[in-house]
């Protein structure tokens, strides 16, 4: 039997955790392929909906990288992103959603070991994990109708 | 000729029927131009007078309330066959409204809860609501679905009216912007098209650039609210900046913070992600323990502060029924692949 493979959705600042990327690129470095990257200019810069986007769009999971703490491009990026990111991962928990499908991780320009940890890591808690939707309660099927339409 | 208006309440409050009598004297000039042929919470006409219209004949009907019951469906369904133009009226029927944070549970235990677990439930003996009902007198109950949806998940909606409920102003100008010669676009919503506090008369102590929260409260928690602050500035977590205007700023008068009834502005998919963004970039602190503790003690509810009028049609949601959708492919194909293997053996 085939096993899962974990889509995971990685947004990465510009600044930092892409530039890591690109050096374990450079380095030959082998990571897990599950990992699709998103590069945006800052982590400040992702939106809650950017996650919600992701997962609605077939992702299992979703990386989202930033410089350390101190050290964002633009000062204090990083710390918005901390607070939607905790705010977010409240709230997908209360819906249902497994808490651990979200990771942020401050990973520097430097830092291309870390990330291939953490990304094997990440791939491997997915695996566990399921599929998206796995840990959401069943539920009957709704017998739901096409839209009716407007009279032309 | 008068143009003919119907009026329907699905899973609703009643609140806006009530903002339809709102209108007082404007109503009684608006029956100048308008005739209405089905309102049942008001006047006495039957599904079958309905029925007889022919389709299209009736210019626009106004639909409140979330769809939650299969007689609901089957009535609006009706009403879209015989209207030009379908309003959904009000929070609920524009994006599910309170009761569709019902759909964060399930069918049964709904049903428990009301039937049996309740705290103020007090049983006779086996008594059970079942379809079929008291065949006696020839009722039957309609299906309860167990999820709401808005209006525009089961018909075609051309315009919005939001608002819990709509206020008459609100109301006044949708309804003559629809009879005038040059109607909105489809899938307008009749409100402002700016955010709330464009015209909150708290503006203008409005947050300096760079302003932070360190403990968000509930109103239920404060003593005292100053009248004449923004609400922002005194921890509490008013919505206005992302919500649509239109009601200018009623709430916010009464010295409340602005729940988001009135919906996203345009252009925005998912009103709790925008809320819950803004007001998480507002928390004044960058140590991670003590944001989850902000976070914990203000906000314990995410989804009923940030979704509570617009669970059903949101983003969230979606997500929630594309997971439930993959996790099922994904269960039948296992069981397809192991059933195969079994049959090798």
């Amino acid at each position: 039997m085939d096993t899962f493979e974990p889509k995971i959705v990685g947004l990465f600042c510009n600044w930092c955790t892409y530039l890591a990327a690109d050096l374990a690129g450079i380095s030959r470095m082998k990571y897990s392929h599950n990992l699709r990257i998103v590069r945006v200019m800052c982590s400040g810069r992702i939106h809650p909906e950017f996650v919600l986007w992701a997962f609605r769009n077939g992702a299992d999971g979703v990386l989202i990288g930033g410089c350390h703490p101190g050290d964002c491009h633009y000062i204090e990026g990083n710390y918005k992103n901390l607070r939607r990111f905790l705010l977010l991962r409240k709230l997908l928990e209360q819906v249902g959603i497994d808490p651990r499908r979200v990771r942020l991780e401050w990973i520097s320009a430097s830092e291309a070991d870390k990330l291939k940890q953490v990304v094997n890591d990440f791939a491997e808690t997915l695996r566990e994990l399921g599929p998206f939707g796995t840990e959401l309660p069943e539920e009957p099927v709704l017998d739901i109708h096409p839209k009716e339409e407007a009279v032309s | 000729m008068k143009k003919k208006v119907a009026f329907y309440w699905c899973a609703s409050c009643g609140g806006c029927e009530e903002a339809v009598v709102d209108l007082a004297e404007f109503l009684l000039d608006a029956l100048e131009q308008i005739e209405i042929v089905f309102w049942p919470v008001a006047m006495d006409f039957k599904i079958e007078d309905v029925e007889q219209l022919t389709d299209g004949e009736i210019f626009a009907s106004f639909i409140n309330g979330a769809v939650l019951l299969s007689d609901q469906e089957e009535v609006v369904r009706l009403l879209r066959r015989k209207s030009q133009v379908v309003v959904a009226f009000g929070s609920c029927s524009h994006q599910g409204g309170v009761p569709g944070l019902i759909n964060t549970h399930d069918r049964q235990d709904v049903f428990d809860y009301y039937y049996h677990n309740g705290p103020t439930v007090q049983r006779n003996g086996n008594e059970m609501p079942t379809p079929t009902g008291a065949k006696a007198f020839h009722v039957a109950l309609p299906e309860y679905y167990g999820k709401a949806r808005p209006l525009n998940q089961v018909i075609e909606v051309d315009y919005y009216i939001p608002g819990c409920a709509p206020p008459p102003n609100v109301v006044k100008d949708a309804l003559l912007q629809l009879l005038s010669d040059s109607p909105p676009p489809r899938g307008t919503v009749l409100a402002g098209a700016h955010s709330l506090c464009s015209e909150c008369p708290l503006n203008e102590t409005k947050p300096p650039e760079g302003f932070k929260i360190k403990q968000f409260v509930r109103p239920s928690q404060v003593t005292h609210i100053d009248p004449d602050t923004c609400l922002l500035m005194q921890g509490l977590p008013c919505l206005g900046p992302v919500t649509r205007s239109g009601c200018n700023a009623l709430c916010i008068k009464g010295h409340m913070p602005c729940t988001g009834c009135f919906g996203p502005l345009d252009g925005v998919r998912d009103f709790g992600a925008a809320a819950l963004s803004f007001l998480a970039s507002l928390i004044d602190s960058n140590d991670e323990a003590e944001i989850q503790r902000i976070i914990d003690e203000g906000l314990p509810d995410p989804l009923g502060t940030f979704y509570m009028y617009s669970f059903p049609g949101s983003l969230l949601n979606e997500v929630l029924q594309k997971g439930r959708q993959k996790a099922r492919a994904w269960r039948e194909r296992e069981e397809t692949v192991e059933a195969q293997t079994t049959e090798n053996q």
